[in-house]
This record gives C-alpha cells, sequence and structure tokens, in this order.
C-alpha cells in the first residue's frame, strides 16, 4: 500500500509514550516522519507518511486512538496555480519543510510538492493566494 | 552629492565627455537605432568596457519593480444616469469609493476594504478582497456590482441606482497611485517572542526571517539616485500600460543619508504616477492581501533612464553588492517609531538568502518580485527598441539632496 500523509495530535501527557516505536514493531507499518512539534509537558503534532499492509495498517491506528491520539488523514494538498504566482517569495520563508523555496541567481520560487506537510500556513500567507488546497491530493509541481 | 560632469574645453588630451539629448536618443529610437538594455546588463558592460564606451553605446536603460504599492488607486467618471443622482457613497463589488469630488466622480483606493470586514477581529485577519483586487477584476473584463446612493437635490433628484459595470462602460478610468517605487526601504524582522503580521508579511519570532521589498539594480530610482532623469512628465511602464510621473510622491524625503555613490542608505525618494487604466494589464495591477495588515495592490513599474552622460552609466551601473538597507525591528522599533536599526545589509547579501544580525544568521525573503522586474525592464526595453515608446524629458525633476526637505512627524497639540 502507499505511504498516506496523517496528522496525529497529542493531548498533553501522552507524548513521552513510544507510540511511534509499537506502530513499527507491533504492526509492522513504515513510518515517515515529515514534521515534529512535540514537546513533554504540551500538546503536539506530527506529520508523518505511514505505509503497510491494510488490517495492520487500520489496527495501528486504532491503537494511536486507544492512546488518546487524534488521528487525522491529510487527503488534501497544495497546489500552486502558476499562472497566479509572481515568484514574489514571500511563502518562502515561512514554509516549514523547505518544499517553497527560491531558486537563485533567478530568483524564481520553485514549489516541491514532495517536500510539502500540508501545514497550510503558506495558503493564508501568500499576497496573492496562488496557492490552493486541493482535494485530491497536489500534484502542482511547477 | 557628485559633482556635475565638466566636459573639458580646450588643451588636447583634456577629455570631452559624451553628451546626449532627449531629442537626440528620441530621434534614434524612431530610427531604430537606439541601443536600449536593462540596468542589470549594463553592469557587466561597464564592467568589461568601461563608462565612456558604454555612455558612446547605449542610448537608454531600463528598470522594474513589481510590489505592493499601497499608496495606489484610481479616479472614474461613471456617466450621468437618467434622471441624474449626485453620488453621496458608492461601492465598487462592495468596495466604498471616495465621493467628495464632483456628482459622478469617484476615487477607489487599493487599501480600502468591504464595509462589513471582520478586518482584525479575529487575529490575524485575511483581507481577502479590497479595492486593489477591484482594479484587477476590471482590467479582468469582469463586470462589477455598483451601486450609489444620494440624499437627492433639485438638480440630481435619484437618491439610489444599482447595476453593473465593465472598465468599458465606464468613461475615464486613471490610474493615479500618490506614492509608488519607494526608492529604498526597509528590512522587516521581528525580534519579539511572537510572530507578528505586517505590510511586510508575516515575521517569525526571534528573527526568525527578515522581508525586504526591493528590486535592488533593477529598481528605478535607485538607478538614478539623485532624480537627474527624473521628474514630472517621464515617461514609463505603469501597470503594463504607458504612464508617466506626474509628482514627486507623498513622503518624498530626498535628504537622509547616501553612500560615496550616491545611493540613500533607507526609504528616500518616491513618485506620483498617472496613467490611463484602460490600457493597463491584469497581470500587472493585481490585488493583494497581507495578513493581518489589509488588502492593496501589487503594481508594475518601469522606468527608461537615458544616457545623457557618462555620470548617467555610473548611476544604472550601480549593484546590489552596492545598495545597502537598514535592517528593522517591527515588533517594537518601528511601531513606536524609536528610529533605531538593527544593521545595514547589502541588496548582494539580501538576495543570497542570509544575512547576519547582531551575530544571528537570520533567513531572507522578498516580497518583490525580481523575476517580474526583469520581465517590466525586458518589456520597456523591446517597447522602446521597437519605437513604441518615446522618452518623456521631465519639464521639472523631482526634488533631490539639496531641496532641503525632511519628513515631519504628526504632533498632538491642545487648541491655539
Ligand atoms: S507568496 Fe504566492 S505569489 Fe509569492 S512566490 Fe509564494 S506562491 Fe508565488
Ligand atoms: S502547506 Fe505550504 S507552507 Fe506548509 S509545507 Fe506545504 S508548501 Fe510549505
Amino acid at each position: 500500500m502507499s505511504p498516506k500523509k496523517i496528522l496525529l495530535k497529542f493531548p498533553s501527557g501522552i507524548v513521552e509514550k513510544p507510540l511511534i516505536y509499537h506502530l513499527v514493531k507491533d504492526y509492522d507499518l513504515m513510518v515517515n516522519i515529515l514534521k515534529a512539534n512535540v514537546n513533554p509537558s504540551k500538546e503536539g503534532s506530527m506529520v508523518m507518511e505511514l505505509s503497510g499492509d491494510s488490517p495492520n495498517y487500520d489496527q495501528g491506528l486504532d491503537f494511536l486512538r486507544r492512546q488518546g491520539v487524534i488521528v487525522d488523514r491529510l487527503s488534501e494538498g497544495i497546489v500552486r496555480n502558476i499562472d497566479k504566482c509572481t515568484h514574489c517569495g514571500a511563502c518562502t520563508s515561512i514554509c516549514p519543510s523547505g518544499a517553497l523555496y527560491i531558486s537563485r541567481p533567478s530568483m524564481e520560487v520553485i514549489f516541491e510538492d514532495d517536500k510539502c506537510v500540508i501545514c497550510g500556513v503558506c495558503l493564508k500567507t501568500c499576497p496573492v493566494k496562488a496557492l490552493e488546497p486541493s482535494v485530491n491530493g497536489g500534484n502542482g509541481k511547477q | 552629492m557628485l559633482p556635475a560632469e565638466m566636459p573639458g574645453i580646450s588643451g588636447e588630451d583634456v577629455h570631452v565627455g559624451v553628451k546626449k539629448t532627449y531629442a537626440e536618443i528620441n530621434e534614434k529610437i524612431k530610427s531604430g537605432k537606439v541601443v536600449v538594455v536593462t540596468a542589470e546588463e549594463i553592469i557587466g558592460m561597464v564592467e568589461e568596457k568601461g563608462v565612456e564606451t558604454v555612455a558612446r553605446e547605449v542610448d537608454v536603460v531600463t528598470t522594474g519593480t513589481f510590489g505592493p504599492m499601497c499608496s495606489s488607486g484610481a479616479f472614474f467618471n461613471f456617466g450621468h444616469s437618467k434622471p441624474r443622482i449626485k453620488m453621496h457613497r458608492v461601492w465598487m463589488n462592495g468596495i466604498p469609493a471616495y465621493t467628495g469630488i464632483a456628482a459622478v466622480d469617484a476615487y477607489l483606493g487599493v487599501n480600502e476594504l468591504p464595509d462589513h470586514d471582520p478586518l482584525n477581529s479575529n487575529h490575524p485577519g485575511e483581507f481577502r478582497y479590497g479595492g486593489g483586487h477591484v482594479i484587477e477584476d476590471l482590467l479582468a473584463g469582469k463586470a462589477i456590482k455598483f451601486e450609489a446612493t444620494g440624499y437627492g437635490t433639485d438638480c440630481y433628484p435619484r437618491r439610489k441606482i444599482d447595476t453593473y459595470l465593465t472598465l468599458d462602460d465606464i468613461n475615464e478610468a486613471f490610474l493615479f497611485n500618490p506614492r509608488n517605487a519607494y526608492q529604498n526601504y526597509n528590512i522587516a524582522a521581528n525580534v519579539s517572542d511572537k510572530t507578528i503580521y505586517t505590510y511586510l508579511g508575516t515575521l517569525k519570532p526571534r528573527m526568525g526571517n527578515a522581508h525586504y521589498c526591493s528590486a535592488g539594480q533593477l529598481s528605478p530610482l535607485l538607478n538614478d539616485p539623485y532624480y537627474k532623469t527624473i521628474g514630472i512628465g517621464t515617461r514609463i511602464f505603469l501597470g503594463g500600460g504607458i504612464g508617466y510621473v506626474s509628482w514627486n510622491g507623498t513622503q518624498h524625503s530626498p535628504c537622509g543619508a547616501r553612500g560615496e555613490n550616491g545611493v540613500p542608505l533607507g526609504g528616500s525618494g518616491t513618485m506620483a504616477v498617472v496613467g490611463d487604466l484602460k490600457q493597463m494589464k491584469p497581470e500587472w495591477l493585481r490585488g493583494t492581501s497581507f495578513r493581518g495588515y489589509g488588502a492593496t495592490m501589487t503594481v508594475g513599474i518601469g522606468i527608461p533612464i537615458p544616457i545623457l552622460n557618462e555620470e548617467m552609466v555610473r548611476y544604472v551601473s550601480v549593484k546590489d553588492e552596492d545598495i545597502f538597507a537598514p535592517v528593522v525591528d517591527y515588533s517594537y522599533d518601528y511601531p513606536n517609531c524609536t528610529g533605531k536599526t538593527l544593521a545595514s545589509v547589502s541588496y548582494a547579501q539580501l538576495k543570497s538568502g542570509v544575512i547576519e544580525v547582531n551575530g544571528k544568521e537570520v533567513p531572507t525573503a522578498p516580497l518583490s518580485s525580481y523575476v517580474k522586474a526583469k520581465e517590466i525592464a525586458e518589456t520597456l526595453k523591446q517597447w522602446i527598441s521597437k519605437g513604441d515608446f518615446l522618452l518623456g524629458e521631465p519639464v521639472q525633476t523631482l526634488p533631490s539632496a539639496d531641496s532641503g526637505i525632511t519628513g515631519k512627524s504628526l504632533i498632538e497639540k491642545s487648541a491655539p
């Protein structure tokens, strides 16, 4: 099964538990952490790509839910409307994953879909709304 | 100020400088013999051939900038309805326009927002649609909703009108921007512990990023730092069409500190510009939203600089590494007008993607598109090379470093 992007939200107090270790060991899932914002005393969040065989996959997610983790499947992606983009660069310093960056010396703004962790910050930051959510997963690599 | 160039008068080895007039350059444009290059291309040419040769060879250097310019807007005359109405309030796609002028005239400012916009009530607000977006929609050929109310007079009895308008339905529509193309500008950073939302974008805490907003070596007023060829009547690229410099811009402040090359080390000069909106293009006047700040418009401007002499070659060959701008904290110093700056860095450093401020490496990002600035300079170059665009000789140049102009602050006083 091809990897799916999921967003995990941890209420405070459960961050210390070795949950990801159990996903890998007990459920035989493959984990690729794209972004983690965890702090032992606060609530945290994590975006990861998760893949594995189908009964194990769902059981793994159920295990997380039983531990109090909120699991969201990120079916949406981000696309850049290249006709609207002015290559201003305003999105490049706020994108946490480096998916939006400036190519030098041309100063063109590049969007690398693969690196996007779908945090959504750029949707609100792009001054001309050139970055758009796409419901069927992003393919706007341009 | 640099001394004006003195041509030699006598003697065998006295250097007689290159001299050209606007009329001579315009003749070359008409006969197709003009040589035009961009402010980026000229840099390498001067390094290779020297100032004098380039002054002989090149007639015009084109510049460009494409950035958010808040002090912009357009005047409209909507024509008279039957019966007539004196428009006391006007809304264009729900955005109010200023009507304190004659009956069916109005001015739409690009920062204007709908009457019931949530603004920053749920901070940071989105400001998705404002006056600049209306201008972009009109240029894209869209019909906009037009509403006006009047209080009724004997000569203008009507009290209300609701209709739809396209740009073709409107009599006059001209862009009039009171302050555009700042010569240089602050670099914004945020030293506080929380994210802030400014007209220079979203600034991360503890100097997590720094935003600048200039095309640097391509920017119009940085290529003619003392405005020797720019003034009332200078013909320019404006919003994809042709426009004119009509006055100095508001907050024009030419007397601040300058580097040895004459380039201002901070904000400095500005221009007021005007042009027929009907021949402009939506891709060069873009409605723009700054989260937590407001709506505005991104404006494309390009100025051709005539190479009248060698002095102008020296000015237009300015490079990013020779242009400096101040880094300013927008969490405290800017809002409170302390006048403090954190550092001075060059556009070469800014464009590299990282600057150093007080020992810390700070990632940078622009808000002004260098890609589009280049496209503007290239377009203007083509217009001139093809003979479609003649230079306008200013009837009066902008007030310069010897004008004594300084900006005043607004002081609170009791009634006199
Ligand atoms: S902020 Fe928007 S317009 Fe600017 S470079 Fe990014 S995607 Fe393009
Ligand atoms: S959603 Fe936008 S800001 Fe977030 S990672 Fe993807 S491209 Fe970057």
